[in-house]
Parts: structure tokens; C-alpha cells; sequence
């Protein structure tokens, strides 16, 4: 079975198991990660459930559209490796893949 | 010329031509008188106030008289019905004969997340609440402009308010909220709305924008005059007050920039109060030369951060003594001080709505907006729809999901500053529950006129210092 991990700001991990085709999002909500506020229940309308992927991942799932591109863009931690993490899909391709979580979301 | 034309010629030039040379309050002023003359020349009158009648119930009314613009709706506590009328039977609603025009009403939870997701379709210009601008009074803010334009002014100060300023500035905001509530009486009568939200709330504005200490109270008064505008909100404020709290606080803020500016370009470290942050973008640096761009976007974040924060201050005091099992289940669980402040900004909204303009033929909910047709999205009825929110009028603490309100809104206009307004309610909470066993709420609290601000003007209470 296909394994994230999750990194609090603070340095600590979660390692969860993927659940094909759920939402990055929902993968670290069910999964208590702390990090994660997803106000607005997984629409790409309010930016807080805001990640960071490593450069690598982010040329294997593309950078986030235009429309989530604009939600980003309310976080000043924003970078080149950011994603809404309620709109990237995860798959078992996704195995080992290592996200970040910023130390606030807005 | 005729004296007709003269006047139109100088109105359609007015204050956004202007050079930046003349004073922005000595501008204003003369914008108003202007409108005083076009109205005396063209025989104009002026935007009539509201009396107040008895507001009948909502099952005596055909679908098509339902007019929920009504500024007495809250103050009547007729709201929850009339909205609940129109999410079963009505959901997408238009009124044609509003004091404020013919307007669409969006009030599931669902179709206002729509809405406010689709900027492309439907636009924040010209301003985003149900009535028109006064004429001669159009300041530009970015709550009310679309993108690419918001994005730009908005990035230049969101800095003020994001968390990691945020986190410098707890501790002062914390003793700031120490000072009032160690200051409280205990055992007799006061007014809450005028010693703790009020004040708590202008202390907040000042820190932001580094604003004469001593006269923080201005920042609420202009905050009232601009939402109680009766054109903008059907509030209790005539445009003439309007024109004259435009001025001086026009007057107040050049100078306060004048004197940040002087500072900048002696070299001197700047702050992080707004102010600063304009000067030190390089899109904002000259917005003092855009007077109404400048007082709009300064007007904003007074409104923004008062009305709101101020009403839910009140409203959760109000919400725990309506629900005393559940101030008896969070002083057991202070730890659910976080999830009851979304519960209390859920429960309060205290903006009501947000208004757009519909940039072309949608069909929204079996209903046909035509392009041009106002939409006010009620965020108040949203969060009580029944479809999405649990229960959606009981008031609970540890309600799940709490965050999944819509009184923030959504999309590119989300409030900017709900980190601020969380933690001033947090903190708040925090240092209420370390002082007070109870916190009894006296008779009815006074409501505000208005369609945009639910909110309150008075409410007594009584504090029982904790033993």
C-alpha cells in the first residue's frame, strides 16, 4: 500500500496510507493531520488547506490552475511548489511522496 | 454654458480628476457642495430615510412582496423566518420593487458558494452592498473591484493581517483586552456593546493603523457613519453626515500617511501598520494621489474590522445566554474556545451579505439572472440553511465543522482579515473565562438599522467575578 508523509511545520510527520482518488486534503483531515483547515470543505474557495510538494512532484502533478492559483495567492508563504492540497488527487502513484505544511493558513 | 450643463461637466470631472495638489477633505467638501447645488439645480431629492413599521409575517405574503432589503428585518427578528420562507419555496428570489431597486436574493448555502466562486460571472463593482454609492462619494476599494485589479491592491496590504504579523502583535492585543475587562464593574449593570466591543475593537484599528491613540474612538464613529449609511444599507445616516465624516477622516489619514511618507524618506525603519505597508509597495506607494482610491481602501478596513468583530463580541455573549447549557459546557471545555468562535461568527454573520452584479445571462437554480441584475448573496441565510448546517439554528460550541461557515465569504474576496477577527475573539474568550463565572445578559439587546450590518447598539449586562 502507497504511503505520504505529512510535515508539520515543526518538523513532526505523519506517514498515512493513500486511499486512491481521495483528495490530498481529505487524506490528511481523516487522518488528523494538524496543519490543515479546509474551510471551505474542498471547493479551491478559500486557500486554507494550502501544502508544499517538492519541485519533483509538483512536474509529475502540475502546478495548480489558474483558479487555485488566485486562492494561493491570499497566502503570503505562497511559492513555486504550492498546491491546495483539496485539489490534488492522490494516487498510488503518490507513494513516498513527502508534503509540507506551512506554519499558518489564511 | 448653461448653469445645467456647467454642473454636469464639473461633476462627471469630479474628485477622481482632481489634481492630487488640493487636500482630499478640502476635495470632498467641495464634491458636496456640488451635490447640494445638482440637487437644488435638477430639483433632486434627496434618498428618503425609513420609518419603521411593524414587519408582517412572512406566511401573510405572496412570494413576490417579500422584500428582505428591509433595514428593520434583524432588529424585528424577522429575518430567520423570511429567509427560511425563501430557501424552501424560493431559494433564488427576485424582488422587483426594492427602495434599492429590483435585486435577486441567493440564500442556500450551496448557490452563494456558487456565486461567490464565479467572479468571471458576476462582479463586486461598483460597491458591495444592496444600495447605490451617494453621488459625488464613489470611493474605490478593492472588496469592490474585480481581478486582476483587487488582486494587485489587495496583496499590497492582506501582510497587515497575515498571521505572521498577526503572532507579533497577540501580545498586545492581549493586554490591550486585559486593561478593559480588569476595568469592568462587577455586580451592577453596564453596557457591553459600549465598553467591550466598541472598545476593543477601536483599540484593535488603532494598533493596525498606528492611528492617534487618544482618538481611536473616530475610527468606530467613521465605521458607523459609513455602514449606516441610508443609501448604501438603509441605515440611520444621512449622506450629508456622510460627506462630513468622509472629510475629516480624509483629513485624519493624509496626514497620518504625510507623516509616515516623511519617515520613509528620512530613512527611518518603517512599522508594520497599513499605512507603511502601502507606502512600501511599489503599485500602492502613490495611492495618496488617487484620493478616492485611498480613502476607499482605508474605509474598508475600518468597516471591515469593526462592524464585524464588534458584533460578534456582542453576539456571542448574546448566543451563550440564549444557550446556557452551552456556556456551562465551555467553561468545563475552555479548550473549545477556538471551534466556538467560528460557532459564534456562524451564528452572528454578522454582515449580512455581499452584492454583485450579474456580467451576463446566468441561470442560477431554475431562475434566469439577466446580466446588469443586482445579486445580493445572504450570507445569513446560508448559514442557517438546513441543507449543509446541522440544527442550523441552535447555537453549539463543539459543533463539527464549525469553520464551514460563510459569513468570510469565499473565493477571490474572502475576508482578509479573519485570522485578526478569530483571534480578537479568542483572546477575549480566553481572558473572560479567567475573570468571570457569568456573564448575565439583561433584558433585550437594541439592534442596528440596517440591511448589511446585523448587529447590536446596546446590551446590558451583568458580570459575577469567577471566586
Amino acid at each position: 500500500m502507497g504511503k505520504i508523509t505529512f510535515v508539520e511545520h515543526d518538523g513532526s510527520q505523519h506517514i498515512v496510507d493513500i486511499e486512491e482518488g481521495k483528495s490530498l486534503m481529505q487524506t490528511a483531515i481523516d487522518n488528523s493531520v494538524p496543519g490543515i483547515d479546509a474551510d471551505c470543505g474542498g471547493s479551491c474557495a478559500c486557500g486554507t488547506c494550502h501544502v508544499f510538494l517538492t519541485p519533483r512532484w509538483i512536474t509529475s502533478i502540475g502546478a495548480a490552475s489558474e483558479e487555485e492559483a488566485l486562492m494561493l495567492d491570499m497566502t503570503p508563504e505562497k511559492s513555486d511548489v504550492s498546491r491546495l492540497s483539496c485539489q490534488v488527487q492522490t494516487s498510488m502513484a503518490m507513494d513516498g511522496m513527502v508534503v509540507r505544511l506551512p506554519e499558518f493558513q489564511m | 454654458m448653461s448653469i445645467k450643463a456647467t454642473l454636469l461637466k464639473q461633476s462627471t470631472l469630479a474628485l477622481e480628476k482632481t489634481v492630487s495638489v488640493v487636500p482630499i477633505h478640502v476635495q470632498i467638501r467641495g464634491a458636496h457642495l456640488l451635490q447640494k447645488a445638482k440637487q437644488k439645480v435638477f430639483n433632486k431629492k434627496e434618498f428618503p430615510s425609513f420609518v419603521e413599521t411593524e414587519i408582517p409575517d412572512v406566511t401573510t405574503l405572496a412570494l413576490q412582496d417579500i422584500d428582505v432589503s428591509n433595514p428593520f428585518l434583524f432588529k424585528q427578528k424577522r429575518w430567520e423566518s423570511y429567509f427560511k420562507r425563501l430557501r424552501d419555496e424560493r431559494p433564488v428570489h427576485y424582488q422587483k420593487r426594492s427602495p434599492f431597486g429590483p435585486f435577486w436574493s441567493v440564500t442556500r448555502y450551496e448557490d452563494i458558494m456558487f456565486v461567490d466562486k464565479h467572479h468571471e460571472l458576476f462582479s463586486a463593482e461598483p460597491i458591495i452592498m444592496l444600495g447605490d454609492r451617494p453621488s459625488g462619494l464613489h470611493a474605490d476599494t478593492f472588496i469592490a473591484m474585480d481581478p486582476p485589479k483587487h488582486d494587485v491592491q489587495r496583496r499590497a496590504v492582506q501582510g497587515v493581517v497575515a498571521p505572521q504579523n498577526l503572532k507579533e502583535m497577540e501580545g498586545l492585543i492581549r493586554s490591550r483586552a486585559e486593561d478593559v475587562l480588569d476595568n469592568l464593574p462587577i455586580d451592577e449593570p453596564f453596557d457591553w456593546v459600549e465598553r467591550v466591543s466598541v472598545e476593543l475593537t477601536a483599540r484593535m484599528l488603532a494598533t493596525l493603523f498606528d492611528f492617534p491613540y487618544e482618538q481611536r474612538r473616530k475610527l468606530a464613529d467613521w465605521s458607523d457613519i459609513i455602514g449606516g449609511n441610508v443609501e448604501l444599507t438603509g441605515g440611520d445616516v444621512v449622506t450629508d453626515t456622510a460627506f462630513t465624516a468622509a472629510a475629516e477622516a480624509g483629513k485624519a489619514f493624509s496626514a497620518l500617511w504625510h507623516e509616515k511618507a516623511a519617515k520613509k524618506a528620512a530613512g527611518e525603519t518603517m512599522g508594520f501598520d497599513l499605512i507603511s505597508m502601502l507606502l512600501a509597495n511599489e503599485e500602492t506607494k502613490d495611492m495618496i494621489n488617487r484620493p478616492m482610491e485611498f480613502l476607499g481602501n482605508l474605509s474598508l478596513l475600518i468597516v471591515g474590522g469593526n462592524d464585524t468583530t464588534r458584533n460578534s463580541m456582542t453576539g456571542g455573549v448574546y448566543a451563550l445566554s440564549q444557550f446556557p447549557d452551552e456556556f456551562i459546557k465551555l467553561k468545563c471545555n475552555p479548550e473549545l474556545i477556538p471551534n466556538m468562535v467560528s460557532e459564534i461568527i456562524r451564528w452572528q454573520t454578522p454582515l449580512a451579505y455581499m452584492r454583485r452584479v450579474a456580467k451576463e445571462d446566468v441561470e442560477l437554480n431554475g431562475q434566469i439572472i439577466r446580466k446588469g441584475d443586482k445579486v445580493v448573496m445572504w450570507y445569513a441565510s446560508g448559514n442557517r440553511d438546513e441543507r449543509v448546517i446541522d440544527q442550523p439554528d441552535q447555537f453549539l460550541i463543539d459543533r463539527k465543522n464549525a469553520r464551514n461557515h460563510l459569513s468570510f465569504g469565499f473565493g477571490v474576496h474572502r475576508c482578509m482579515g479573519n485570522r485578526l477577527a478569530e483571534m480578537q475573539l479568542r483572546i477575549l474568550w480566553e481572558e473572560l473565562l479567567k475573570r468571570f463565572d457569568n456573564i448575565q445578559v439583561l433584558g433585550e439587546p437594541e439592534y442596528v438599522q440596517s440591511n448589511f450590518v446585523k448587529g447590536y447598539t446596546k446590551m446590558m449586562v451583568q458580570l459575577t467575578a469567577k471566586e
